[in-house]
């Protein structure tokens, strides 16, 4: 190939990664320190601004814990014990994937919307769940649903049972063999799966737009908030708020790029050994 | 469903699994895929028949919804297919060329799947807006992107890039250089060699890469709706119409959306799904 027509590629692909990958996050920036960045960090101070951050602190660590918990059980029931239908299990739990953020939301209005199955029954006893924070955990589970258990699954498949069959010879407990054996082992997994998790879970916009009502200071997450502002042309409040949730999951996203490496070198080092 | 739980607890009866925690693990399991995934996805399926044939068929008179859907499905299917070209071209120079920066590419190849689609959507619209960095001059040149269907394409772009590119990348990587070399000294020209050699390879990634693009560009809701202009008819895609359906208290209008897209983006995975086992089956290769 001549050196022309490899450098005008070089020149394209530069072009397009500036155009569509840089000039993005550099206007978010611009944007918001368009006034300076004190006035930027002063629209962080604004109550509806906190308690924005306060929920999704709140939803992300709540969502993260119970998704993490269940998926390592579901992938170590699927990969460790042999029963019918495991297929099927394997395909639920991939089905959110595939699922429009906004039907994500719709769905649990089906079940607890005011014209829902339970909404209105549930109502009656004061238990509000949509256009509530109960809502919104909801919504950012299923969204969040298939992270861990996809990532831990693959790599407990490969694990075998094998240390999993001697603890139990030797005595192990259920909680002993999980604890001690398959999760250390699995630990990288897990943490990439958490992270992404993480990420997903702060960001969610479509789903939570739909079960949470937009009442500003009470069910309005960063996302939520960012829409709020935007549209009420408080554009240095909306774009200050956008590059403090994008840094938040550049960072957890970064942080399971580097252990991820990480595990593969650990992986290639261990092959290697054996 | 009743078949599978049947048959599953059969299994547990019998007890053949020595290894300890099998009902535990199983009914945790088995409890948290049905309340947060079974349970909804049944909500959907059920309800369109819960409001009976009336409901039913004013959602298929209902001619702002299939507008809103050919809006989605267009302007998705265009994202990607422009998506090819573009994810082609930076998976093979980030593979074949040693581009300067290349750390930083792979890196920023990854972003539009980091940043969360709300500031994606505010981002988008303000660049590509009458005042913004790119919109300000491609209005000069008559060319409007905001709030027009090319907004919504441009907004899908930067969504699905990533797809095409992580689908191909492993492909191309494992084709040795040699291949190419071989080829121009027999005689190919670079263009002959690309047509020939490199692209049947990655013909299949490509196709998962545009399938999984195409699925997500179907729902893509936050990116989308700033930059999109959501008129009815024009520039209202699908998943907005089910908000605004929601926000009408018409369960069944948006449900029927809901439903729709469902399917669709199901279908759409479980091609790209199946392509996937051929392959590994060594059924397609690419190469004739």
């Amino acid at each position: 190939m001549s050196a022309l027509t490899r450098w005008s590629l070089v020149g394209a692909t530069w072009l397009i990664i500036l155009i569509v990958l840089i000039l993005p996050p550099l206007l978010v920036l611009s944007e918001a320190l368009r006034d300076g960045l004190l006035t930027a960090l002063q629209t962080l101070a604004d109550p509806d601004a906190l308690s924005a951050i306060q929920l999704t602190v709140e939803m992300t660590i709540l969502s993260v814990a119970i998704n993490t918990v269940f998926g390592v059980l579901a992938a170590w029931t699927i990969s460790k014990y042999r029963f019918p239908f495991r297929g099927v299990l394997v395909a639920l739990i991939e089905i959110p994937i595939s699922v429009s953020p906004v039907v994500a939301g719709l769905v649990w209005l089906l079940l607890f919307g005011s014209q829902g199955w339970w909404g209105a029954a549930l109502d009656r006893y004061n238990i509000h769940i949509a256009f509530a924070s109960p809502g919104i955990l909801l919504a950012t589970l299923f969204v969040t649903f298939p992270y861990v258990a996809r990532t831990v699954l693959p790599l407990m498949e490969q694990q075998g049972r094998d240390a999993e069959d001697a603890a139990m010879l030797l005595g192990a407990s259920f909680w002993q063999i999980l604890w001690r054996v398959t999760l250390p082992d699995a630990r990288w997994a897990l943490l990439s799966g958490v992270l992404l998790t993480t990420a997903r879970a702060m960001g969610e916009f479509g789903a939570v737009s739909v079960v949470s009502g937009h009442i500003p200071g009470m069910t309005e997450t960063m996302p939520l908030h960012i829409e709020t502002l935007y549209n009420g042309y408080q554009s240095v409040a909306a774009f200050t708020m956008a590059a403090l949730l994008a840094l938040m999951a550049m960072l957890t996203v970064g942080f399971r790029a580097m252990f991820e490496n990480r595990a593969r070198r650990m992986a290639k080092a261990g092959g290697m050994e054996a | 469903m009743r078949l599978m739980a049947e048959a599953i607890f059969s299994s547990l009866r019998r007890k053949s699994d020595p290894l300890p925690g099998f009902r535990l693990a199983l009914f945790s399991t088995l409890l948290w895929i049905g309340l947060i995934v079974v349970l909804p996805i049944t909500a959907l399926v059920v309800r369109p028949w819960q409001e009976g044939l009336g409901a039913m068929t004013a959602a298929l008179h209902d001619g702002r919804m299939f507008a809103a859907l050919e809006v989605s499905f267009l302007t998705a299917f265009l994202a990607a297919l422009i998506n090819v070209p573009i994810g082609l071209l930076l998976t093979w120079t980030l593979v074949r060329v040693k581009l300067p920066g290349r750390r930083i590419v792979d890196a920023l190849i990854d972003l539009p799947f980091a940043i969360p689609t709300a500031v994606t959507g505010i981002t988008l619209a303000t660049l590509y807006g009458p005042q913004g960095w790119l919109g300000k001059p491609l209005a000069h040149l008559g060319i409007t992107v905001a709030y027009s269907t090319a907004g919504i394409v441009v907004a899908l772009i930067f969504v699905g890039l990533p797809f095409i590119v992580r689908s191909v990348e492993p492909v191309l990587r494992d084709l040795p250089p040699e291949l190419e070399e071989a080829a121009g000294l027999l005689g190919a020209t670079s263009w002959q060699t690309v047509r020939r050699v490199v692209l049947p390879t990655m013909l299949p990634a490509t196709v998962t890469g545009f399938g999984l693009a195409f699925a997500r560009g179907i729902g893509e809701y936050g990116s989308v709706i700033f930059i999109a202009g959501n008129q009815p008819f024009r520039t209202e895609i699908a998943p907005l119409l089910v908000v605004v359906r929601l926000q009408e208290f018409d369960y069944a209008g948006a449900t029927s959306i809901a439903f729709v897209l469902l399917a669709a983006s199901s279908l759409c995975l479980a091609g790209v799904a199946l392509l996937r086992r051929r392959v590994a089956r060594g059924l397609i290769t690419g190469i004739d």
